[in-house]
């Protein structure tokens, strides 16, 4: 089974988020980047699979500016066997996304697709299911469990009432929730060794894919600050903010 | 000159980072205060390859530069700079004994070393041979197959705990050149430890006496030749010094990126003490300070990799000027933080306990002006 691993480059999740001070997105001078949390959780579940025998080959794809590299070379440590860089400056939307991976597809045939179920800056939780019906493959999202069998594979899915167990006919596209896995440390060893692995590069025009903007942004804010909380002396006086302050009784 | 790193070096540092706020920050308070010596953690940093981060691969080591394993501990030491040095130390060993050690030692020892199977302990210092290292008098005596040991060593990190002792002994005449380096296991008959010493900090470690009386040592655990201790323990000294300056940079880097967060958090006379311009020229001049003597780290650390004549001064001054800087800097990320900052709730009490004694170990920062004027002077 050859699986292929979409991976996005985010701001860390440890850094503190600040709005560029003209609102028209988040600063990045100086932050420190990384893999996508739910893009690592799809890599190391690719790997368990190489790992398990199943998986023959892992590749991982990035779509983004030249410093994706360094995000598939993260996943090229942790276990993955090469790489594709989709290299491009343009902010790259949803379905933009999914039909360059469509091209990828085509052209690697893979017949597994793991992608995080969301990225961590846009929150957009779209790719995936625009790759699946873009290609017409079933898709099984939110996953926190994976069971290869044979011709078709096992998906355990969270959903709002509970968990979903679903199969799906290969090839297929799953998308990862935080549950499915506990992705590993690169090792030191790993890390030198993916400096040998090979990353193709590509552009999106190699995939005719026009990458132009649908959305326009109109304007990026940082949310409310919370306000400070306030002691109450009595339950008759908690009862009363509750009615009338809070509304939530009546 | 722009000192940039390289993509791997990128990643290495990124994932020494990830482990040290995962696996090593939320519990440093508690190792700290329960003086609990975390073999658990170490094991697993050793699966990333932390054991051996500059022995060879045949040993299990990775292999990597000295200017690697500077960025490795600072990062580590940003969550406990205690356990990192301590880890330091132990790569000092793996590191000696892989690099001088007969194959029958690295076949014997090297892989477990790497894996942190054995944690290993370095024993230099003595009661009467502190900063004069040279005048140690543990004495090493043949006899038929084996040497016996007496003598004491004086404050071992992980003496007790270690499975590993590297001893330097006296086998020939007066002074340096009358030194050997030898091996032993823990349970060597004749060899005992003292009470863990009760100290400042670094108390994440045990430090006690290592103890020999006739202790009796194979004559194949001496590592390389007889009177070559003293240029092997010197020799690891220079990446033992960039180590834990390392562990002082990243222990007062922490320390200062807290106090930056807090700073704008805590507001007294009416405003937030980040906007009085004490706290900014304060600030202004702790981010300088560090920012130059990580410059002086890595340019030392790159001088000793490229195996350069004069590495030996720069490790020295980078030792001197980093934990110097860095122990300062944190006293003031402690003053910005108040009374709180004497609190063991907000970690910079403990991370200013465990620097001061970088100002101690591995040289004295006074022996490392001995050093650096005698090569300005021969
Ligand atoms: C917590 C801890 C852990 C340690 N771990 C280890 C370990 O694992 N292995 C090991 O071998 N050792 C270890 N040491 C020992 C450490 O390396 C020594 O404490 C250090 O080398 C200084 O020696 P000393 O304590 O005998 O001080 P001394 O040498 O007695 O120095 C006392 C003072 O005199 C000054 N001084 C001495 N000579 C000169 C001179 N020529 N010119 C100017 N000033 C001078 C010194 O700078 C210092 O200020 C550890 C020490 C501590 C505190
Ligand atoms: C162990 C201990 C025992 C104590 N015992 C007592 C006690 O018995 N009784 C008691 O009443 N109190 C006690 N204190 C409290 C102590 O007096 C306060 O901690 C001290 O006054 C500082 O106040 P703070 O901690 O709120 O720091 P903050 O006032 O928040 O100061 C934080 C930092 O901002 C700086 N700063 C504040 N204002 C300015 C300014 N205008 N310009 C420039 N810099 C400024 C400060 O110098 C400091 O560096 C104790 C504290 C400790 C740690």
């Amino acid at each position: 089974m050859k699986i292929l691993v979409p991976v996005k480059r985010v701001v860390d999740y440890n850094v503190k988020i600040r709005v560029k001070p003209d609102q028209t997105g988040v600063d990045l001078a100086n932050v420190k980047m990384s893999m996508n949390p739910f893009c690592e959780i799809a890599v190391e579940e690719a790997v368990r699979l190489q790992e398990a025998g199943t998986a023959t080959e892992v590749i991982a794809v990035s779509i983004g500016p030249a410093q994706s590299q360094e995000t598939i070379r993260t996943a090229l440590a942790m276990g993955a066997d090469r790489g594709i860089l989709i290299q491009t400056d343009a902010e790259v939307e949803p379905l933009a996304i999914a039909k360059l991976l469509k091209g990828v597809v085509e052209a690697e045939s893979p017949d597994l697709v793991i992608l995080g179920k969301q990225a961590i800056d846009g929150d957009n939780n779209q790719t995936g299911q625009m790759l699946a019906a873009l290609m017409g493959w079933p898709q099984g999202t939110f996953a926190s469990e994976i069971k290869p069998e044979a011709g078709h594979i096992g998906v355990t899915r969270e959903i709002d009432g509970g968990l979903q167990t679903i199969k799906l006919n290969l090839p297929a596209i799953v998308t990862t929730d935080l549950r499915l896995n506990e992705p590993r440390y690169a090792s030191l060893p790993n890390i030198m060794k993916a400096k040998k692995k090979p990353i193709d590069e590509k552009t999106p025009e190699d995939f005719g894919v026009d990458v132009t903007p649908q959305i326009e942004i109109i304007k990026v804010a940082e949310p409310p600050v919370r306000e400070a909380g306030v002691k109450v002396e009595t339950v008759e006086e908690l009862v009363d903010k509750l009615k009338n302050e809070a509304g939530v009784l009546s | 000159m722009v000192f940039a790193l390289t993509e791997e070096q990128g990643m290495i540092r990124d994932m020494a980072q990830n482990f040290a706020e995962e696996k090593i920050q939320p519990f440093a308070n508690e190792w700290d205060a329960e003086k609990h010596f975390p073999v658990d953690m170490m094991r697993e940093g050793a699966e990333l390859g932390f054991g051996g981060i500059y022995a060879p691969e045949e040993c299990g080591g990775t292999g990597l530069s000295r200017l690697d394993a500077v960025l490795i501990f600072e990062q580590l030491s940003r969550a406990c700079p205690s356990t990192s040095a301590f880890i330091s130390i132990h790569n000092m060993v793996t590191w000696m004994l892989t690099s001088f050690g007969s194959d029958y030692l690295k076949e014997k020892y090297g892989s477990d070393m790497t894996a942190m199977n054995l944690i290993g302990s370095y024993c230099l210092t003595e009661p009467g041979a502190g900063s004069d290292a040279g005048s140690l008098s543990t004495k090493a005596v043949k006899d038929g197959e084996n040497y016996k040991l007496t003598g004491t060593k004086q404050f071992i990190s992980g003496a007790g705990a270690s499975d590993l002792y590297l001893v330097m002994a006296r086998t020939g005449g007066d002074g340096a050149g009358g030194v050997s380096a030898f091996l032993l296991e823990k349970d060597t008959p004749g060899l005992s430890f003292g009470a863990n010493e009760k100290k400042m900090g670094w108390n994440s470690q045990p430090t006690r006496q290592v103890i020999m009386d006739d202790a009796i040592v194979p004559a194949q655990n001496l590592i390389g030749q007889e009177g070559d201790g003293f240029k092997f323990a010197m020799m690891g000294l220079d990446g033992g010094r960039l180590n834990i300056a390392a562990c002082s940079l990243g222990g007062a880097q922490a320390a200062l990126e807290q106090s930056i967060d807090y700073v704008k958090e805590r507001s007294q006379f009416g405003q937030a003490i980040a906007d009085f311009q004490a706290t900014q020229f304060k600030l202004a001049d702790m981010e300088t300070e560090l920012q130059a003597a990580r410059l002086m780290l890595y340019n030392a650390a790159a001088r000793l990799d490229a195996k350069e004549v004069d590495a030996t001064k720069w490790c020295a001054m980078a030792k001197k000027h980093v934990t110097d800087a860095a122990f300062d800097v944190t006293n003031q990320a402690l003053q910005l933080h108040g009374g709180y900052g004497y609190l063991s709730e907000y970690n910079i009490e403990r991370i200013l306990r465990d620097l001061r004694v970088h100002q101690i170990l591995e040289g004295t920062n006074e022996i490392m002006r001995v050093i650096i004027s005698r090569t300005l002077l021969k």
